[in-house]
């Protein structure tokens, strides 16, 4: 089957205003009239929710952690891109938009990523007005910084913190909506599936995480805005509750779920210490601006640094291979997050890695300190050094940090068009949740544009149109479909209970972490897909035997919360193998072994593989079923990424 | 799973819920690497226990970056443990010396109650910040960005307010589990900023009475919650406070703001 | 009204009270203890006994010297209250004591404020009652020769209701005055009561350790550039001088009693 992403007709830089003119408008006074339903409460959820309830609509949000400030948006450090052109260096919506196009390496739709080019200027007006606290310069004017990839200065940005700041500044907004009566905030409570009345979303089931309640919510809408699914690799950037629950449910209530395979690996995280680890640290790529990578240039200068034989600062400059400097004169440290991702780990495979464990290759501000001062390096970057040596218990004002690629996002999710809507009418998926505009690699500093673009601007516009459709009738949550949704959720959530086996669920994560990172991380193979395939379904058999789950439903259970979003893991991790398996090219953060130019870089497959690939459920341990929207290119030409 | 050498005795804070008696409950940590953080220490706790068909501790956690502000633990008399400036999370067990004895506690204070072993329930400090801790503007404003300049002392400083992760630990700290830091800190944000005038006064009383209605103690500018934050929010942001509600209450014209509900 | 009512009922209204009575209390510390200092001078209680006269006679200075009394009640109060609802706001204890960094002063003001308030009461029973409403005290007589300017003084036997004379006779100012010298003489020549007194500076100075620059945070006035002076007059003016200064009364009259 063919999808239809509806996109609009006409010229790019009018798609949009096209397209919100001919969308249907709810009456002012019906909007109340009508219940929106809003998983998540990070950028895309919280930004949503507040919107809408702003509207007139009626809102019920929903979060697993504690409050909607938690969400992990907030950790977002480096900062958000905006087309305003404020640094006069020749930046514009048009540039904004190939950037990001070429950045995702030509596998997302030109008319949402215009689109997203387009608000982002609308976004950073709406922050400032929220109180958001961006850098200024002396004059009082907001500051820019360039970021990963971008020859322009168009990031904003809040110290080390930005994400904290914008997420802090759409809690505001939605806590506005609260106070009003328009939000019905429902925290720790986790979704757990969605409810579809002839085919259509009409409400979600939820546990309470005190009490363990089950319940059904009613709606004209669902949007699930539950952020990303880099938790499948175990250990990521993700915070540990990040998951894919609601997101995989509505996958298997219908839901296609797009490009799964599309995994942005971050260059500079602090690298692993052992097997205790349960989480990666993001070093902010802005470190990347005045600090250097590399590696030693031989195994036998690696191999001392191993043991500790000798500290970095000894190497000599000769010794020294500046990899990125020396691949990408044009870049330098600059490059794309997947192209300086995909060069740590080839140091390492060269045998040429760092660190105790040899994972690692080097991030060296000596040159910066040297050149700028100790005060300056520090000013701009003394939280992140700070973070560091608190970590490692490292001074990296006197060694240069060590740095290794670690999961970070994910471009992939459901499947929407251009208006949010997933192929379920009625039900959205907004920000890391869907795949939409990031294509196969994103970009720094978009992450947070295109949550905030989606919550703010783009569902306030496209929902109304659905609502106007299917009119202000209460949603009839008698019907059947409730019920027997509910009961679903109660027999899995019985069957995960009866796990009494030998192995925690924590175990089984981390060793399907393992083989997604072993198979399907940085550099994929046939054979090697091939085998996560079966490594995958023989460790979810033995889960759903030889798993532990302690404890009851009717009381606060971090170890049944865990087990259910393992669970899904377990199945999605297949989906994604079979995504990659599917795509024999390389694109972006998909790196295919068997497809890659003379000198090493991804090489596309144009004629074969400018679609996006979404996959539908067809039933437990039933193959999925491919579905392709085939990308067209109207405005740009497809060329080979280079950043020589 | 163990890596490390390091052999621990905690004593930990164990309650079913919010309605029963708690108790301390001592577990040993065997096998700790110095490089764990905190959290991964108990983990591995956690994992032992479930091995055994025990439920493990609860404690509350979700970033482990400490930005999200989600975890807390009262850690042998410090909030987030010994160390300054950092949340519980980001606390490496090289703080700690092989055969120490640890005592963790939850959160105490009326206004946070309980929920289960160390997680306490911190939505009074989303009520508090529902009740006025916003700038009323809808989506789509239309003023630039750059059309009203602050002087980046200014902005510096509100963003120094701003970075409150609302972990809790000023109140944890606080002999009276005052909360007036917390509140502080988003009044003075917006109350510097030019965004944030038009509900300067109205805003200030409205949090400081949900403040109150929650049973948070009063602040005796001990100074305590300044040294225990995580994000170094400094004291003067209470005193900020202070100043604009007294100015609001005493001086000024408008009350506490009420909004219309569009209804 | 009610509007009032409500703000000095909230927590910040109620800190107020506390601020600005305790700093009306430290201003009254400076004149009392500008006073006091007359027991130094070597006159035989002259111009103590003369300046006590003055300060419970002049009625503009009996107004505030209610006013005082109020502000020490009121102070005493609140701070009950505010104590009870801080119990109150943690009402399960911590099993580890808390470690976080705060001065000793600043977490035992009720302490240091109870010891202060029995000290009031004793110090005030002593000399401010029995001054005002007992017949304990004696009378003095101070002739002094006003071409000579020496001074003579001795016993007066008054008759009841007899408060205050000043006269001149043949060129000699006879000036007949309640004896509160004698009474604080004789007081201070007591080693316990002088303990006493020297621990309840040490309390004051505590105090007002925390207290003088607590009350300037709590009134909201911070300033980068005056925060500082506020601290140091804190610390050295009513930390160290006042309570000096005080506690240096009882110290030398016992040690004069000695001989």
């Amino acid at each position: 089957m063919s999808l239809d992403a509806k996109i609009p007709e006409g010229p790019l830089a009018e798609k949009w205003s096209k397209h919100k003119f001919n969308l249907k408008l709810v009456n002012p006074a019906n909007k109340r009239k009508y219940d929106v339903i809003v998983v998540g409460t990070g950028l895309a959820g919280g930004a949503a929710a507040a919107s809408l309830a702003e509207l007139g609509y009626n809102v019920k949000a929903f979060c697993f952690q504690d409050s909607p400030r938690r969400a992990h948006s907030i950790a977002a450090q480096g900062g958000i891109n905006a087309a305003k052109n404020y640094q006069n260096d020749g930046d514009s919506v048009y540039r904004l938009f190939y950037d990001t196009i070429k950045g995702g390496d030509y596998r997302a739709r030109e008319g949402n990523v215009y689109r997203l080019a387009e608000v982002s200027v609308n976004i950073i007006d709406q922050c400032v007005a929220q109180g958001v606290p961006f850098a200024r310069e002396y004059g009082g004017l907001l500051d820019n910084r360039s970021f990963g990839g971008s020859q322009v200065s168009r990031t904003f940005y809040a110290r080390g913190q930005t994400g904290q700041q914008l997420l802090l500044g759409a809690y505001s907004a939605l806590n506005r909506q609260i106070h009003l009566g328009k939000v019905k905030m429902y925290t720790r409570t986790e979704m757990l599936d969605v409810v579809t009345v002839d085919g259509q979303a009409k409400g979600i089931v939820t546990r309470n995480l005190i009490t363990g309640e089950i319940e059904t919510h009613s709606g004209h809408a669902v949007l699930l805005c539950t952020g990303g699914y880099g938790n499948v690799f175990y250990l990521s950037t993700n915070a540990i509750g990040s998951n894919v629950t609601a997101a995989w449910r509505a996958h298997k209530r219908g839901a296609y779920f797009a490009n799964p395979c599309y995994t942005q690996i971050h260059p500079t995280c602090i690298p692993v210490t052992g097997d205790h680890q349960s989480k990666l640290t993001l070093m902010s790529e802005s470190l990347r601006n005045d600090g250097r990578v590399w590696a030693p240039k031989t195994v036998a200068v690696a191999e001392q640094l191993r043991k500790g034989a000798i500290r970095a600062d000894q190497v000599k400059e000769d010794d020294r291979d500046y990899f990125l400097e020396r691949k990408y004169p044009s870049f330098g440290n600059l490059v794309p997050r997947d192209v300086a991702s995909r060069n740590a780990k080839e140091m390492v495979d060269d045998g040429r890695g760092v660190g105790g464990s040899g994972f690692a290759v080097f991030l060296d501000f000596a040159d910066a300190i040297h050149r700028l001062g100790k005060d300056a390096v520090a000013a701009k970057y003394g939280n992140l050094f700070d973070m560091y040596y608190q970590i490692t218990d490292e001074d990296p004002y006197k060694q240069p940090m060590r740095i290794y690629p670690a999961v970070h996002y994910t471009m992939g999710g459901l499947w929407v068009d251009y208006n949010l809507s997933t192929n379920i009418p009625g039900l959205y998926a907004l920000g890391e949740c869907n795949f939409s505009d990031h294509g196969a690699n994103r970009l720094g500093a978009s992450a947070l544009m295109q949550g905030l673009a989606d919550g703010y601007f783009v569902i306030p516009y496209t929902l109304g149109d659905y609502l106007a459709t299917i009119g202000p009738k209460p949603v009839d949550t008698k019907h059947p479909a409730f019920e027997q949704t509910k009961q679903d959720v109660i027999a899995r959530i019985n069957k995960l209970l009866a796990l009494k086996g030998t192995k925690t669920v924590n175990e089984y994560h981390r060793d399907l972490g393992h083989i997604m990172w072993e198979y399907c991380g940085m550099a994929r193979t046939e054979e090697g897909l091939t085998k996560a395939k079966g490594l995958i379904q023989a460790l979810r058999a033995d889960f759903w035997k030889n798993a532990i789950v302690v404890g009851a439903n009717e009381e606060v259970n971090a170890s049944l919360e865990r087990a259910g979003r393992v669970a899904d893991f377990l199945e999605l991790g297949e989906l994604m193998v079979d995504d990659a398996l599917m795509r024999k090219e390389s694109c972006g953060g998909h790196f295919r072994l068997e497809s890659q130019t003379p000198e090493g870089e991804a090489m596309r497959d144009d004629e074969h593989f400018a679609f996006v690939a979404a996959w539908e459920y067809k039933g437990d341990n039933q193959p999925e079923v491919l579905n392709k929207e085939v990308l067209d290119f109207e405005f740009v030409h497809l060329t080979q990424r280079s950043y020589k | 799973m163990s890596t490390g050498n390091m052999n621990l005795t905690l004593k930990v804070w164990r309650q079913k819920n919010a309605d029963t008696k708690g108790a301390f409950v001592t577990y040993k940590a065997e096998g700790i690497s110095p490089d764990m953080s905190f959290l991964e220490m108990l983990d591995v706790v956690n994992e032992g226990l479930i091995h055994k068909g025990d439920e493990p501790i609860h404690f509350d956690h979700d970033c482990r970056e400490g930005i999200c502000g989600m975890c807390s633990l009262y850690i042998n008399g410090h909030p987030h443990g010994p160390k300054n400036a950092i949340t519980t999370c980001q606390l490496h067990m090289r703080t700690f010396h092989d055969g120490e004895i640890i005592v963790i506690e939850p959160w105490r204070a009326a206004a946070f109650p309980v929920i289960k072993d160390l997680a306490v329930d911190r939505s009074a400090f989303d009520r508090i910040q529902q009740a006025g801790g916003f700038v009323s503007v809808n989506t789509g404003v239309t003023i630039d960005a750059n059309a009203i300049p602050i002087p980046k002392v200014i902005a510096d400083e509100a963003f120094n307010s701003a970075t409150c992760i609302g972990c809790g630990a000023c109140v944890a700290a606080c002999k009276n589990a005052s909360a007036m830091l917390f509140v502080s800190a988003k009044v003075t944000q917006l109350g510097m900023l030019p965004q944030g005038q038009p509900e300067r006064y109205s805003r200030v009383q409205a949090m400081v009475a949900q403040m109150d209605a929650e049973g948070f103690g009063n602040c005796t500018n001990t100074g305590a919650c300044e040294a225990e934050c995580p994000k170094e929010i400094k004291m003067t942001n209470i005193s900020r406070m202070n100043n604009d509600f007294f100015s609001a209450k005493l001086f000024r014209e408008e009350g506490v703001h009420e909004h219309a509900t569009g209804e | 009204m009610s509007e009032f009512k409500q703000t000095f009922n909230s927590s910040l209204g109620k800190k107020l009270i506390m601020a600005l009575t305790g700093l009306f209390l430290c201003t009254f510390l400076i004149v009392h203890l500008g006073g006091n200092l007359l027991l130094f001078s070597n006159d035989d209680g002259f111009g103590f006994n003369v300046y006590a006269n003055f300060l419970t006679h002049f009625p503009p200075i009996e107004v505030i010297a209610y006013l005082l009394y109020l502000s020490i009640l009121v102070h005493a109060l609140y701070a009950l209250i505010l104590t009870i609802k801080n119990r109150k706001a943690r009402p399960v204890r911590y099993a580890e004591v808390n470690k976080s960094t705060a001065t000793w002063s600043s977490k035992n003001m009720g302490l240091l404020g109870s010891i202060l308030f029995l000290f009031l009461v004793i110090h005030m029973g002593d000399f401010w009652f029995n001054y005002k409403f007992s017949d304990k005290l004696g009378f003095k007589e101070y002739k002094t020769d006003l071409a000579t300017g020496e001074t003579k003084s001795g016993i007066y036997q008054a008759s009841p209701g007899f408060e205050k004379s000043v006269s001149v006779e043949n060129n000699v100012e006879i000036v007949r005055v309640k004896d509160l010298h004698a009474r604080v003489a004789s007081s201070f020549s007591n080693l316990i009561y002088v303990i006493f007194y020297v621990i309840a500076m040490f309390a004051v100075s505590f105090h007002l350790l925390h207290g003088f620059q607590s009350a300037f945070r709590t009134l909201g006035w911070v300033h980068r550039k005056y925060t500082p002076i506020v601290s140091a007059i804190g610390t050295w003016l009513f930390a160290v001088i006042i309570p000096l200064g005080f506690a240096a009364m009882p110290v030398v009259y016992y040690i004069q009693s000695l001989k």
